[in-house]
């Protein structure tokens, strides 16, 4: 089987995490995570979804920087390790167009216990999501297309 | 006057027409190449829920620019 996660690192004592253009399988990313020491595995997953401020959304096109969300991705990765004390913490991050439904981003996490599971997968996706250098452009039914957080942003000067 | 290559990613690759170009500009700080790229490309994006980062290091719109320094633009970010 050809390489799934074609931009990633794994180092020693640094986390995991990919931004590819490949699809991210969630099933494959779990197994990853088993480790005896854990008790609680959280996961989340963002899907691609029809409707975004009252508009019909056909897919989604994401763009990356990939080195610095790479490096940025593996600080968020750290932390949460640190401030929640979890065992293991990876994610993945999805470039290039996608269809409703599509996983766009998957998070997970080993843990000793749930409540550190739940909040360290809280904490990084909440992060990601303002932190990554990664751009979503929906396409709409209507033929149009526009910047998520920019068209608003660039409007109201 | 300093050499700087200037990077521009989604809505900013958009608006400029390019992925990257290297302009020759009087600057001292990180806002003066963006408030260059505004005026050369005519848009109007303010910088606060823009992130800069100069040779791929995050940086905030003070920090000083350098003659050879590349500084990525990147517009408000939605990743998720």
């Amino acid at each position: 089987m050809a390489i799934r996660y074609c931009c990633f690192r794994l180092l020693p004592g640094v986390e995991l995490i990919s931004v590819a253009a490949s699809p991210i399988d969630p099933d494959e990313l779990r197994k990853q995570l088993f480790d005896p020491a854990a008790g609680a595995y959280c996961s989340f997953e963002g899907w691609v979804r029809n409707e975004n401020d009252g508009q019909t959304v056909l897919r989604l096109e994401y763009e990356a920087y990939e080195p610095l969300a790479l490096t940025e991705g593996e600080e968020i990765l750290a932390e949460a390790k640190r401030q929640f004390l979890c065992q293991t913490a990876h994610c993945a991050h999805r470039t290039g167009m996608l269809e409703i439904g599509d996983c766009a981003v998957w998070v997970g996490v080993a843990a000793p216990h749930r409540d550190e599971a739940f909040r360290a997968c809280r904490y990084i996706i909440d992060q990601l999501k303002v932190r990554l250098p990664i751009w979503k452009k929906e396409h709409y039914v209507d033929g149009h297309s526009g910047w998520v957080n920019c068209e608003r942003c660039a409007a109201a000067t | 006057m300093k050499s700087i290559k200037v990077c521009y990613f989604a809505m900013f690759r958009e608006h400029a027409g390019v992925n990257e170009e290297t302009l020759t500009i009087d600057a001292t700080t990180a806002a003066d190449v963006f408030r260059a790229t505004r005026e050369r490309h005519g848009s109007a994006e303010p910088t606060g829920h823009c992130k800069v980062a100069i040779n791929d290091v995050m940086a905030d719109w003070d920090s000083p620019v350098s003659d050879g320094d590349t500084v990525l633009l990147f517009p408000p970010v939605a990743g998720g």
